[in-house]
């Protein structure tokens, strides 16, 4: 043997001490591991201080450790760091091991002793695996500059903006018509109550008009290729009917256009809009698009009405859909949320009682530029109620829902509170289960409401109905509800009622995960690298999320978020080159028998055969290391470097405590 | 002197979901039985299913093999690959007379910690229910590939 080892075992403070005999684990490495090589073995209050990174680093220089093995926590947390302190002294970072004995053992167990004894075992593998380490230099691969935006949220805008700003190209891709998002369809914002579209509406335009960012709407990205720093990315990109270099955006179109249809997105299903349209006036860009479904001229072969009056000749009917290619660089997803189907709780009344609304629903009567001017009026367009509901955590923190709560709709649901009695004078009433109001400004906006005269009835509502059962009920909406601060059932009868839905992931964000190849939570949003220290991350190398697609959150985090992720990628740009690890398979052709059982494995289609000399070889750029092409070689011929069979079987050997003699635990 | 039987399993997890699985069961401190001692690897496609007979080989009395959902493998599609494996592998042990209840093929995302947790316990209960492997080591390991040389030499 060799190699000559040094063990490090952390305490932890308490995190792993409390639950692990760390000194007897150290004694028993320099005991039991020395004829494997182990030369010295310390434990240390906290080995990734820099105290504790110096002994690793001291001991290196002065016994010429030749390999270096920490017990401590997980790999994802700490293996940088331990690596590092390794290169400082002069080890190559490769050569060093990092075992989990606080989040695989102390955090996990409660037997002392049981605890102890695997965290020998976890040590012991860790020794006989980093035996057969081969010192590496990590892969550097080149960081093309260009980055591409998905969404065109508020998230999105701010996320592309930044980046924009700071001189690098970005691509931003919207599937909608027009950027802006859900907060395009608000009319005011909590807890400020600023205008929506007065805050918005200038970053909507700078996106449009910066010379640093190509916007791609009525757009999705279909395919991702590559890898961090060099994605290939393929966009489709659906005909708008419009001609965008001739289109001035006069709006000619569609004011001629004799076709009205309901719009089920922007107004929700209240408002209609023409068969050439843009969603809404302050839309960037501002060139319309052409339902195609609904179109006349699609359906009849006549009409045109828009193309004999379109001044610029802007209108093409014979436009395709296009197939666009992208190099970047980075990614950053922004695709935000959908709200909760609120038809789900069917006791709630949704499309069965006319003067149920959802939230949304709610936000395009309040706008001004909304189907009702701004009035918040019933079903029938007129009648303004005097008496409304709003009942909170629809669809959130309900088990048979989302458990999760939606964190955004006790705020929406105050704000909603307060524009009813600014426009109505109406009685308003809260169903709330708990108050939250936890942001900056926000229990404040609560107290303001409660001094406005709302009604604030702490329960969960069992029903609304049109059943009149009492005096007073004939004609009016009745929220069943128990009143849990009076301890009593109670029913309230109401002229409307709104249902202020949670937020779930988009439908197709699972689809949308796959194609950018990152993970989803088991409700379904996208999962950050670390939910604290790394947020806006994924586990995904370049890959990047922001905004609600996170998880529920409302405009400023969104906002924080897009800028977050945009600092990131910028710092990346910065680099110009990204240190990958150097987990890489490779074919030993005089060992390959030329079967072409891997070729086909190859996820990325990294492995070609050379038919010339009969043997197959891994394109090093291509590969990610998986190993499957590894583990199915017949011949043996292919080995992964930092996962070999050498370097697995070993670790078991370890684990298994077969590197003792005598085996006594 | 008898003890109670104590079973070991080896875990063979992946870096992107069941490792980290493993690292949220610890951050939020799940509890579970401590016989299990995981290996990771990149991913469930590496998983070679000489190293489960290797494993069982070598005194682990159950294995556990763990991988991202089908769908979310990090790698596209490796873990069908895995289960694929993994579904010979079962067969090719009963016709060893290995139960084929000590291996065991769970799909944990990184979101799944207690999930994970509850995995391993279930499994270290099924293989404590099975009692020891005792597999005559002589003759099947020296049907498998040859040891890393390394661990033959003895101190
Ligand atoms: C009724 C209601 C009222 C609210 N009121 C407030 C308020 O007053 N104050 C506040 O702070 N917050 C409020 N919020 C929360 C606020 O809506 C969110 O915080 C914010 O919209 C999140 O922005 P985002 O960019 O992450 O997502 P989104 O606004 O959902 O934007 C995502 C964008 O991505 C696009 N997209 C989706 N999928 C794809 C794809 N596959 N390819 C390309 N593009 C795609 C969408 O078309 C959209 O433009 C409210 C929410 C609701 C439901
Ligand atoms: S599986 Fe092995 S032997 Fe067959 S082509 Fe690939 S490297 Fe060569
Ligand atoms: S390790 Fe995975 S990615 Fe690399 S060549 Fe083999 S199959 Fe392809
Ligand atoms: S990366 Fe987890 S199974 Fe492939």
């Amino acid at each position: 043997m060799t190699e000559k080892i040094g063990v490090y075992v952390c305490h932890c403070g308490t995190n792993i001490a409390g639950m692990v005999d760390v000194e007897g684990v150290a004694k028993w490495a320099a005991e039991r591991l020395a004829h494997r090589g182990v030369v010295i073995a310390r434990d240390y209050k906290f080995m990734c201080s820099s105290l504790g990174q110096e002994l690793i680093e001291k001991d290196i220089q002065e016994l010429g450790l030749t390999r270096v093995v920490v017990a401590a926590c997980s790999p994802h947390l700490h293996e940088q760091t331990f690596r590092t302190a390794c290169a400082r002294a002069g080890l190559n970072p490769y050569l060093c091991e990092l075992v989990s004995i606080r989040e695989q053992v102390s955090w996990v167990h409660t037997d002392k002793a049981a605890a102890t004894a695997k965290a020998k075992a976890v040590l012991s593998g860790g020794v006989e695996r980093v035996t057969h380490h081969a010192p590496l230099e990590p892969l550097r691969v080149p960081i093309h500059p260009a980055t591409l935006v998905v969404g065109g949220g508020i998230a999105g805008i701010q996320a592309a903006l930044e980046i924009a700003d700071s001189g690098t190209r970005v691509y931003l891709v919207e599937r909608e018509p027009s950027i802006g998002g859900h907060m395009a369809q608000f009319d005011k914002t909590f807890p400020t109550l600023d205008c929506s579209a007065c805050i918005l509406t200038p970053k909507m335009v700078s996106v449009g008009n910066h010379p640093n960012i190509t916007l791609m709407t009525y757009a999705e990205v279909t395919k991702v290729d590559g890898f961090v720093g060099n994605f290939e990315v393929t966009v489709t990109q659906k005909p708008r009917y419009v001609k965008v270099d001739l289109c001035t955006g006069c709006g000619v179109c569609e004011e001629k256009c004799p076709k009205k249809v309901v719009d089920d997105i922007f107004e929700v299903g209240l408002g209609k809009r023409k068969v050439i349209y843009r969603p809404f006036a302050q839309a960037v860009p501002k060139y319309p698009v052409l339902d195609r479904e609904n179109c006349t001229y699609f359906i009849k072969g006549t009409c045109k009405a828009c193309e004999k009056f379109c001044p610029t000749d802007a209108i093409d009917f014979e436009q395709k859909e296009e197939i666009i290619t992208l190099k970047v660089g980075n990614i950053i997803l922004a695709t935000g949320f959908d709200l909760f189907n609120a038809h789900r709780i069917p006791q709630y009344g949704l499309g069965r009682l006319p003067n149920v609304f959802t939230s949304l629903e709610f936000e395009r009567l309040c706008n001004a530029a909304g189907p009702t001017n701004g009035n918040v009026v019933m079903r029938d367009g007129t009648t303004v109620p005097k008496s409304v509901g709003i009942i909170h955590c629809v669809g959130s923190r309900d088990e048979n829902y989302h458990a999760y709560c939606s964190s955004i709709c006790c705020m929406q649901s105050l704000k909603f509170a307060h524009l009813v009695r600014e426009r109505t004078g109406a009685e308003v009433y809260n169903f709330y289960i708990d108050m939250r109001a936890p942001g900056k400004g926000y229990e404040e906006f609560y107290h303001r409401l409660l001094e406005e005269g709302v009604h604030f009835v702490r329960g969960k509502v069992a029903e609304v109905s049109a059943f009149a059962r009492l005096p007073g009920e004939e004609g009016h909406l009745i929220v069943q509800v128990e009143d849990t601060l009076i301890g009593k059932q109670r029913r309230i009868p109401l002229d409307m009622v709104v249902l202020s839905a949670g937020l779930e992931p988009r439908h197709d964000a699972k689809q949308v995960a796959k194609v950018f190849g990152i993970s989803c939570s088991a409700d379904g949003w996208y999962i950050e690298k670390h939910p604290k220290l790394d947020p806006v991350a994924t586990m995904t190398e370049g890959i990047y999320i922001a905004g609600a697609v996170q998880g529920p959150k409302d405009i400023p985090a969104s906002v924080a978020q897009g800028a977050a992720a945009a600092a990131r990628v910028m710092g990346r740009i910065q680099q110009k080159e990204i240190a990958l690890e150097p987990v890489r398979a490779s074919i030993d052709e005089t060992r390959c028998s030329g079967c072409r059982i891997c070729n086909a494995l190859c996820p990325f289609n990294a492995i070609l055969y050379h038919a010339d000399t009969a043997v197959s070889e891994v394109n090093p750029a291509l590969c990610q290391g998986c190993g499957t092409c590894v583990a199915a070689c017949p011949a043996g011929a292919i080995s992964g470097t930092g996962f070999s069979d050498e370097q697995v079987l070993s670790q078991m050997e370890g684990l298994l405590l077969r590197n003792l003699q005598p085996v006594e635990v | 002197m008898t003890e109670a039987f104590e079973p070991v399993i080896i875990g063979f997890t992946c870096n992107w979901c069941s490792y980290r699985a493993a690292d949220l069961a610890g951050t939020a401190r799940v509890k579970y039985a401590p016989n299990v001692r995981l290996i990771r690897l990149m991913c469930s496609g590496r998983l070679d299913p000489t190293f489960v007979l290797k494993a069982l080989a070598s005194g682990a009395d159950g294995v556990m093999i763990t991988g991202c959902h089908p769908g979310e493998c990090h790698y596209l599609e490796q873990n069908y690959k895995a289960m694929r494996r993994y579904h010979l592998l079962k067969r090719m042990l009963a016709q060893m007379g290995v139960e084929p209840g000590r291996v065991k093929l769970v799909w944990a995302s990184a979101a799944e910690g207690v999930r994970l947790a509850g995995e391993i316990t279930k499994l270290v209960e099924e293989v404590r229910a099975l009692g020891p492997l005792n597999w005559p080591t002589a003759g099947v390991a020296a049907a498998l590939p040859a040891k890393p040389a390394a661990l033959e030499v003895p101190a």
